[in-house]
């Protein structure tokens, strides 16, 4: 059983939880081109390497973030979406 | 030992030379580099020296022959798709594997038994009828069957009346069938050898020499091979390779895991699939129930196995035939499927000139190996991607065209 710590609830096992893909920065709506507007939607972070992603705790609806190792499949830290804007 | 032996050990013909050559030294340039040694790749080496005429053609692997996703797939053979153009597409792939035993001088076992998907609700029924009347409209056997249908075409199969996962009727695809994935790739390559092709395995791709607008070499762990054109045909690693020629495909990599059972007797006659429980089966002709179901929940680049997911497996297998509760495992595995935004595949050209595009098989790659190949050759041999592939462009992303496949297996929407 893989376990993920949640920052709510504390070290549950990784099937209460629900992956919501990598962050992705939200385009300007109003100067964004087709083309990057495209790359926003479709062309989410898949490089082998350390990827940040959102996941949710399901039983509590909470959502927050993950760095974890796309090849190790080791999850190196989790934290409160608050912490987003001070790591960027 | 009989004497009678010696002649045949005497013979001209003696010792029979294996299917596939051993792996010759690298030559510094070829027409065609295929990246990727799959079923897929040799496919197209096949097509490009058969009925191309190009014969300066290397196949590069970096590990061993068709141990990919072609070993790891499930072997479904199948056009009931929803889209025309998907269905259009794969209903040649059915074609060409109805001859294929022919075609490649060598038995790939191809059983066209039928695939039997389930719908357990009416929502899923509706959307049988929309898969069944465009396979119609396409020239496919796709028919929606009811309950009796159902017990007719599968009658061990457990109905669950009045229960919340009530078998409502299914959608029957005479068309749909199996074949041996290791007899494909070796048939492939066995032609393809034949004609002059050089199948390099242990010879990974590193690096890509990028000149201007084409690739001009690929830079591998045995040296640096100049190309007048490349493909890549990777599979699960089709964004690392194209990333390294500086292309960033729509692809997301996730692991798909399956399973086989200790050989029976035969008793599933049909391909069973059922969309609601993720879950489908298929009777090798070893007698081994091969399960599959939908890919993991999260991306990852591994082919590791889970307990989660063989349990989910496991649940519906014996749900659909309780009798299965008492069967033992033999084997597990992963491959890992590199996905699209819309569950179609990414075929044709690249930003680079020379580059082209085998990629984005997710969980449909299998079926599509004669035809990939087929198609992937004749672009490449043209210069010119043909109307079939058209659709399946990477520039469909940025014009948003793209081409909403609810009919793939796995498609988690």
């Amino acid at each position: 059983m893989k376990l993920l710590t949640c920052p709510m609830n504390g070290l549950r096992n990784i099937d209460e939880f629900q992956s919501f893909g990598p962050v992705r920065a939200r385009p300007d709506p109003d100067a964004t081109a087709d083309t990057e507007w495209s790359r926003h939607l479709f062309r989410a972070e898949n490089r082998k390497g350390i990827v940040t992603e959102w996941w949710r705790h399901v039983p509590s609806n909470y959502f927050f973030l993950a760095e974890r190792d796309l090849v190790s499949n080791e999850i190196i830290c989790t934290f409160d979406a608050s912490e987003l804007r001070d790591r960027a | 030992m009989p004497l009678r032996l010696l002649k045949y050990g005497l013979s001209r013909d003696y010792p029979v030379s294996g299917d596939i050559p051993a792996t010759p030294e690298l030559k510094p340039a070829y027409d065609v580099v295929i990246i990727g040694g799959g079923g897929h790749g040799l496919s197209c080496a096949h097509h490009l020296a058969k009925y191309h005429g190009i014969k300066s053609v290397a196949v590069l692997e970096k590990a061993y022959l068709a141990g990919g996703n072609t070993a790891r797939n499930t072997t479904t053979i199948r056009s009931n798709y929803i889209t025309p153009e998907g269905i259009a597409f794969y209903k040649e792939g059915v074609e060409l594997f109805e001859r294929l035993s022919h075609e490649l001088d060598f038995n790939v076992m191809f059983s066209q038994r039928g695939q039997l998907t389930l719908a357990h609700s009416e929502a899923t029924l509706r959307s049988f009828h929309m898969r069944a009347e465009m396979g119609k409209h396409m020239g496919t056997r796709t028919e929606v069957v009811d309950q009796k249908g159902v017990e007719e075409l599968c009658p061990l199969l457990n109905m669950d009346y009045g229960g919340p996962l009530e078998i409502l009727g299914g959608l029957w695809h005479a068309d749909g069938g199996t074949a041996r994935h290791d007899a494909v790739a070796w048939g492939y390559a066995a032609q393809a050898s034949r004609r002059g092709v050089e199948i390099h395995q242990r010879t990974e791709v590193q690096d890509f020499e990028v000149v201007g607008d084409r690739v001009q070499a690929v830079k591998t762990n045995r040296g640096r091979v100049a190309c007048g054109q490349v493909l890549i045909a990777t599979g699960g690693m089709n964004y690392d390779v194209a990333l390294k020629a500086g292309v960033e495909l729509p692809i997301r990599c996730y692991p798909l895991q399956a399973m086989v059972t200790q050989p029976l007797k035969p008793w599933l006659h049909t391909l069973v699939s059922s969309v609601s429980l993720h879950t489908y089966l298929v009777q090798s002709s070893r007698g081994e129930v091969v399960i599959g179901g939908g890919s993991d929940p999260y991306q990852l680049y591994s082919t590791r196995s889970t307990l989660d997911m063989k349990e989910h497996l496991a649940e519906g297998a014996i749900h659909l035939f309780p009798f299965l509760q008492g069967v033992r495992l033999l084997r597990q595995w992963a491959g890992i499927t590199d996905m699209t935004p819309d569950y179609s595949p990414i075929m044709g050209a690249s930003p680079l000139a020379n580059l082209w595009l085998d990629c984005g098989w997710g969980t449909w790659g299998f079926k599509a190996t004669p035809v990939a190949g087929k198609r992937m050759a004749q672009t490449i041999a043209e210069g010119r991607v043909p109307d079939i592939l058209k659709p399946f462009a990477l520039e469909r992303f940025e014009t948003f065209r793209l081409l909403n496949e609810m009919g793939a297996t796995a498609a988690s929407h």
